[in-house]
């Protein structure tokens, strides 16, 4: 038989069982609607996270301090205690291509203005930090040098502290305490908005470094340096240099520090998304299988419902393979018709989740393909069966059939 | 004449049960081009398996069979298949015609197989316009079978079996499903066409509607008892016409009743 009349007959074959069809084609809709969701929050997911990444700033190397041990104990991550405003010092006049350093001290605190209070993050750091981080003031400016050498007691605070203790004045020449320490409050941060864990960026409070280890934590270590290379290109050759530079100052001594650049976290951050997106995707796939397995299932009960059709078939001529063919196309039109209204539940569901929850979705024309060539398969792969169980009917026991 | 069908001390035994069925025991038969035969008997005499191996759907345990010439027990599967599209025309008892399927679009069917699957559209529409309209019906062309009457439904599977310019009509109790009235109208069929000179063999276990054949075939327990010429052969169109002025009489009676 010609391919245009068997695709008219299974046509015809499933929009007899109009209801039927659906529900079986259900679970392939389903199947391939969740695929393509999560396959689209997860493409959001990591398209936020670049764009947190670059919103960071570009080309920064980041020294964060080691483990430390003592005797055989080994401390976390961090928790060395020997990464020092000196090394910061050594990188900036030593490393050749780079264009900002800034020592980072950080300090959970509370700080008190106008009679209110917010607990929020005091990071000291170097006049070059709004720098680095592409981070306008809006307000005032930024403390310079002559701040830090002077441990002067100045701060510039972000949006969320601005509007928490200054609500109704402006905040520009007011008087902030921290640790009972008053701080000039000589400028204002522009808003940044969540980072990719969720914490508030605009909840902050900078201050000198010099002036937050002195006066405000005591503190003698850094929290970590940042540093600003002058182009990309060269991120890897600047990287290498500062842990040398490092290393040397350590004297023989184990690292205690790990260097990292924006793109290597950035990396760690997307393929913890990845698998995720990967196991959730591996998850929907389930569902196609099973969805495959109802579409056999029903095959099965088309071919029986039909033998006496098919004995007529195979009495005035049909060849096997033509009786094959029929239930086969059959099961794969089923299949990725599913598969195609997957596609539009799953675009409708990425849109609805992106417009409502407001999640950054990004629908890829990979996995469209992916799953509506995957639905066909599973047609093709479940439908096998019941169309060759059909071919392989006895005419005479067919028209019998009752 | 050519024998359309030569059949050499047929044997079917089938082993599927505990006890082996002898259900055919040795037929030997010829049947020439333009016959009309009735093969008769009671159930389980072996009618239905002789038909089943006439007419290609199954195949003898012992004996040979030619069917145009051809000897079918060299054929393979999907060549049986074929001989069935080009050579067979198969009418049933139950009709079995596709439901929800127009009466053209049933008729079309075996066009769609085979070797005349090279037809354009076209042609295989008008093929099968012109077979509704032997049987009469190319009026009722797009109607689905179960808007149409018995009678209507065995005369579109007629036309079915036809489109493929058979060299034999084998029938399985044609009239098996219908009342007399229809019975006669099927028969008219069938003796119109064998007229034209189509081969027609039907099973039949109606002693009147065997009348309308040629040559009766009877058989008892696997063997042909008895096989002679009808006689007194009824001519469909005349005992119609009886009918229609005894329906006529009758009316006429019960108007003044009623």
């Amino acid at each position: 038989m010609r391919f245009s009349n068997t695709l008219r007959v299974a046509l015809r074959a499933l929009r007899r069982n109009s209801m039927r069809s659906v529900l079986t084609a259900l679970g392939i809709i389903i199947g391939v609607g969740a695929v393509i969701t999560m396959v689209s929050i997860g493409n959001g997911a990591k398209a936020q996270i670049e764009a947190q990444v670059a919103a960071l700033g570009t080309n920064i190397i980041t020294v964060f301090p080691g483990s430390f041990s003592r005797g055989g104990m080994h401390g976390g991550f961090g928790s060395a205690i020997t990464l020092t405003p000196e090394d910061a010092a050594a990188i900036a006049s030593e490393i050749e291509g780079i264009d900002g350093v800034s020592p980072e001290v950080r300090d959970r605190t509370q700080v008190l203005a106008n009679g209110l209070n917010w607990s929020t993050q005091v990071m000291g750091e170097s006049p070059d930090y709004p720098y680095i981080r592409n981070w306008p003031i809006v307000q005032g400016g930024m403390f310079g040098e002559q701040e830090v050498k002077s441990l002067a007691k100045v701060a510039v605070i972000g949006r969320t502290v601005a509007d928490q203790l200054f609500p109704d004045e402006d905040p520009i020449g007011q008087t902030l305490r921290i640790r009972n320490l008053p701080f000039r409050v000589i400028g204002v941060l522009g808003s940044k908005g969540f980072d990719m864990r969720g914490s508030d960026q605009d909840d902050v409070v900078l201050i000198p470094y010099t002036s937050h280890m002195r006066r405000v934590s005591r503190r003698t270590n850094l929290s970590q340096i940042l540093i600003q290379a002058r182009d990309g290109d060269r991120l890897d050759r600047v990287k290498q240099d500062v842990e040398d530079l490092l290393t040397q100052r350590r004297r023989g001594r184990e690292p205690d520090f790990t260097v990292r650049t924006q793109e290597e976290i950035a990396a760690a951050r997307t393929e913890a998304s990845q698998t995720m997106t990967l196991l959730l995707a591996a998850i929907a796939g389930v569902s196609l299988v099973v969805g495959g397995i109802g579409i056999m299932n029903i095959m099965l009960v088309s071919v029986t419902e039909r033998t006496r059709e098919i004995g007529i078939r195979l009495a005035i001529g049909a060849h096997g393979r033509d009786v094959l063919t029929q239930f086969l196309i059959e099961a794969i039109l089923l299949s990725s018709l599913g598969g195609i209204m997957g596609v539009m539940l799953g675009i409708g569901a990425s849109q609805f989740l992106s417009y409502y929850n407001d999640w950054p979705v990004l629908v890829s024309t990979t996995s469209v393909v992916v799953a509506v060539s995957f639905s066909a398969l599973v047609g093709i792969f479940f439908g096998f069966y019941p169309a060759r169980k059909a071919a392989q009917l006895d005419p005479i026991d067919a028209l019998r059939y009752e | 004449m050519a024998a359309v069908v030569q059949i050499q001390d047929l044997h079917k035994i089938y082993e599927s049960g505990e006890v082996p069925v002898h259900a055919v025991r040795g037929v030997s038969l010829d049947i020439h081009q333009g016959e009309f035969v009735a093969l008769m008997g009671a159930s389980g005499s072996g009618k239905s398996t002789l038909m089943n191996m006439l007419g290609c759907l199954d195949r003898p345990t012992r004996g040979t069979y030619h069917l145009d010439g051809i000897d079918i027990a060299k054929l393979d599967r999907n060549e049986l298949a074929d001989l069935r599209n080009q050579k067979l025309g198969f009418v049933f008892q139950g009709f079995n015609l596709l439901a929800r399927t127009t009466a053209l679009e049933n008729v079309e069917l075996p066009m769609l197989y085979g070797r005349h699957r090279k037809l354009s559209m076209g042609e295989i529409r008008d093929r099968a316009l012109h077979c509704l309209e032997i049987v009469g019906l190319s009026a009722r062309a797009d109607h689905f079978p179960n808007q149409l009457s018995g009678g209507q439904q065995q005369r579109v599977a007629i036309a079915r079996s036809l489109v493929n310019e058979p060299q034999l009509l084998l029938a399985d109790e044609p009239t098996g499903n219908l009342d007399s009235r229809t019975s006669v109208e099927v028969m008219g069929v069938f003796q119109q066409l064998n007229e034209q000179g189509i081969t027609i063999v039907m099973v039949t276990h109606e002693f009147d509607i065997a009348h309308y054949c040629k040559r009766n075939l009877i058989l008892r327990d696997g063997v042909v008892v008895r096989d002679e010429p009808v006689t007194n052969r009824l001519i469909a169109s005349e005992e119609m016409a009886r009918l229609r002025q005894a329906e006529a009489a009758a009316k006429l009676t019960s108007t003044p009743a009623a």
